[in-house]
């Protein structure tokens, strides 16, 4: 994967919102990708849990946005337990979501769940999947 | 602090009829403007005073159509209240405002095709799943109803909880208005007590019978009666008919019943 | 001995096989399940924004029931109530400022601190029962029953609430043995089900399932013990595409260990429900000789 890292693709404030929101301190990833190995989703992301980070904490707000990992994060913290420098990804990983989600753009819609799904699906599932795909 | 100082600000444009009340006046704010009405009346009477005519927000003046909800707030206080309008009486500086309608989903759904099971209402409405039990809804309820603890029942698939716990639900939606998760309770709540009502409560058995006995014409003959009696014999028999007294205990039968009980 | 019990939605309709045999099972070692009054959903999925505590409220409103009725333990059978609930206990203990806010909001109720213990109904077999008694217990050993613990995330991750070590476990092991039921261990005993994404990509799941269950039956387990009503789900619905795809994938039966417990202090069937189960547990449980 290939990036161009410029001034002015930064975008502060999508930085300090991530950093806000998440607690996290981004610049302590130093990039060995354990988070990555551990995931258990990571062949099916565009970018890869450790690529997340670092493009994170470029600002690169517009290449998050354009990709699918985060919603693709099932909350499992594979990844939070294996870090050797104790950064906690599903908590940076939820703070992207959140703030597109605040934006009033649901990721799964509850009118689009089929009535099929919706009488199979267990209560467990469509609390959890509201939580993280709308708000 | 009596009414009179409380009155601070007679409205100069007020007509004679308003200054002669204006001894019991106290001053509210409709929609954020400032009237001067009379103490002792409902909020909704308060703003026909003040000079609003209904369309909508008003039905049947007794506090149990559900058409007026209202919100409003006191000064110096953070919480918002609710109320019916029509039941609310008005209190000094009350800050008003009804809302009579508020947008909710509501499912269409073909009754006969429904059973009891709770997968009905997660299908229909699958955004039940969206509360955060923030419990805003019990607060804003007029009613009193613990809206949380119903959508909760619900969400366990608990529908004949739901049904009791939301019986005196009178749909006015102000509990809707203030979702976190843009539920439409009132809407669920009706669809489990018609579920309810039709799937889980048992049938009464006396019912059963009489609408046997009804359609197989065992009423007939009385009913021929009746309707070849002449008018002042039939004025007669209505003013002289026997009513049950307040009093009556359950097994309570009319004296005069017994060509009803033959004919059953 | 009165537990304070809570339940959680999934487990009064579709997991009702994780349920009653649990209430039948405590009974039998002498222990009652004392549901907690006015529960509601535990929020399923623990948010993990520093702002969002709107989302704390539903499991610290739970907590404040199980104080109400003087109880310092709050028992539960699900693995993710279980840990939606201990980590906003813990929220509660150790942060102040949050602690506040959301005691303020909820102004209705008792303020909470975090007081009440929140318990797996693994650790009260563990602890408070002792795995030599509950082996006394069964009347009906699971013999030659070969069984992998799935322990999922939530009962192991994050570390301060997980139940046992997150590397090694043993607690399910115990736990099987103790049943006189062979444990079959595998490396992906901890490895995530998809969760949540079920609702986002259905037709994803079956990546997941491979890969766990392909593990548990290469290590030579007929079966596979569970905790938690979404990896039942998750894993189900998995097996049934998988079976779908592949013509030689076979399904392997899902108990939740309940069941097992049930079936092992010799309850019989009737609490364990096990026409709610994926997989065709039933035939299994008659070739092992556990069912009539």
């Amino acid at each position: 994967m290939s990036v161009t890292i410029s001034s002015k693709r930064l975008r502060r404030e999508f930085v300090r919102k991530v950093k806000e929101l998440s607690g996290q301190n981004l610049q302590l990833c130093y990039q060995c990708g354990m988070c990555s190995g551990n995931c258990p989703a990571a062949s099916n992301m565009d970018v890869s849990p450790r690529q997340i980070i670092e493009l994170a904490r470029l600002g690169l707000e517009e290449e998050i946005a354009k990709s699918k990992t985060v919603w693709i994060c099932a909350s499992c913290l594979a990844c939070t337990v294996n870090c050797p420098r104790g950064f906690d990804l599903s908590r940076m990983m939820e703070a992207i979501r959140l703030l597109t989600l605040r934006k009033n753009l649901d990721h799964v819609r509850p009118e689009d769940i089929s009535p099929q799904e919706r009488c199979e699906l267990p209560q467990i599932a469509m609390v959890s999947g509201f939580r993280k795909f709308t708000c | 602090m009596s009414v009179k100082e409380k009155k601070r600000n007679p409205v100069e444009t007020a007509t004679n009829e308003q200054k002669q009340v204006a001894a019991g006046l106290i001053s509210v704010y409709i929609m954020g403007k400032r009237y001067e009405v009379p103490e002792g009346f409902t909020i909704m009477k308060a703003m026909e005073y003040a000079g609003y005519k209904f369309i909508r927000g008003c039905g049947c003046r007794g506090g149990t159509c559900g058409a007026c909800g209202t919100v409003y707030r006191k000064p110096g206080d953070y919480k918002i209240q609710v109320a019916l309008a029509c039941q609310k009486t008005v209190e000094p500086d009350m800050y008003i405002a009804q809302i009579p309608f508020f947008p909710a989903n509501r499912a269409s759904y073909e009754f006969s095709k429904l059973t009891s099971a709770p997968e009905e209402i997660f299908k229909l409405y699958p955004e039940l799943f969206r509360c955060v039990a923030c419990n805003a809804c019990s607060k804003a309820c007029p009613q009193g109803i613990e809206v949380m603890d119903a959508i909760s029942a619900l969400k366990r698939g608990d529908i004949s909880e739901a049904a009791r716990l939301s019986f005196e639900c009178i749909q006015c939606g102000l509990c809707t208005s203030r979702c976190f998760g843009e539920l439409a309770q009132y809407h669920m709540f009706q669809l489990a007590r018609r579920i309810y009502g039709a799937r889980v409560l048992p049938r009464a058995e006396h019912l059963t019978d009489m609408v046997k006995a009804v359609s197989e014409g065992r009423y007939e003959a009385i009913l021929e009666k009746l309707k070849n009696t002449k008018e002042d014999e039939l004025k007669k028999l209505y003013q002289e008919r026997e009513m049950e007294p307040v009093s009556a205990g359950e097994d309570w039968k009319p004296k005069d019943g017994k060509s009803l009980w033959e004919a059953r | 001995m009165s537990l304070a019990y809570y339940p959680g939605c999934t487990l009064k309709t579709r997991a009702r096989n994780l349920e009653e045999p649990a209430v039948a099972s405590l009974e039998a070692l002498g222990f009652e399940l004392e549901e907690i009054s006015r529960w509601n959903c535990c929020g399923a999925a623990y948010s993990l924004a520093e702002d969002d505590l709107i989302h704390q409220v539903a499991p610290v409103r739970n907590l404040i029931r199980a104080k109400e009725l003087g109880k310092s333990e709050l028992v539960t059978l699900c693995a993710v109530c279980l840990n939606t609930l201990k980590r906003a206990n813990l929220l509660m203990g150790e942060d102040a400022e949050k602690r506040n806010t959301i005691n303020s909001f909820m102004d209705e109720e008792l303020d909470y601190d975090g007081g009440v213990k929140v318990v797996h109904l693994l650790e009260v077999l563990r602890d408070e029962i002792g795995w030599e008694t509950l082996a006394q217990k069964v009347k009906l050993p699971l013999r030659d029953l070969r069984v992998a613990p799935y322990y999922g995330c939530t009962l192991l991750r994050p570390r301060d609430v997980a139940i046992d070590s997150e590397e090694s476990p043993v607690i399910l092991r115990k736990f099987l043995e103790s049943l006189g039921a062979i444990p079959v261990d595998f490396p992906e005993f901890a490895r995530c089900c998809g969760s949540y994404q079920v609702m986002s990509d259905p037709d994803g799941i079956s990546e997941y399932a491979r890969t766990i269950l392909g593990s548990a039956s290469s290590h030579g387990a007929e079966a596979l013990v569970l905790t938690c009503p979404l990896c039942d789900y998750n894993l189900g619905l998995g097996q049934k595409q998988l079976m779908k795809k592949y013509s030689e994938f076979r399904a392997m039966p899902l108990f939740y260990f309940t069941q097992l417990l049930a079936l092992a202090l010799g309850l019989g069937p009737e609490v364990c429900h096990f026409e709610l189960n994926h997989g065709a547990p039933e035939a299994l449980l008659r070739e092992k000789k556990l069912l009539p």
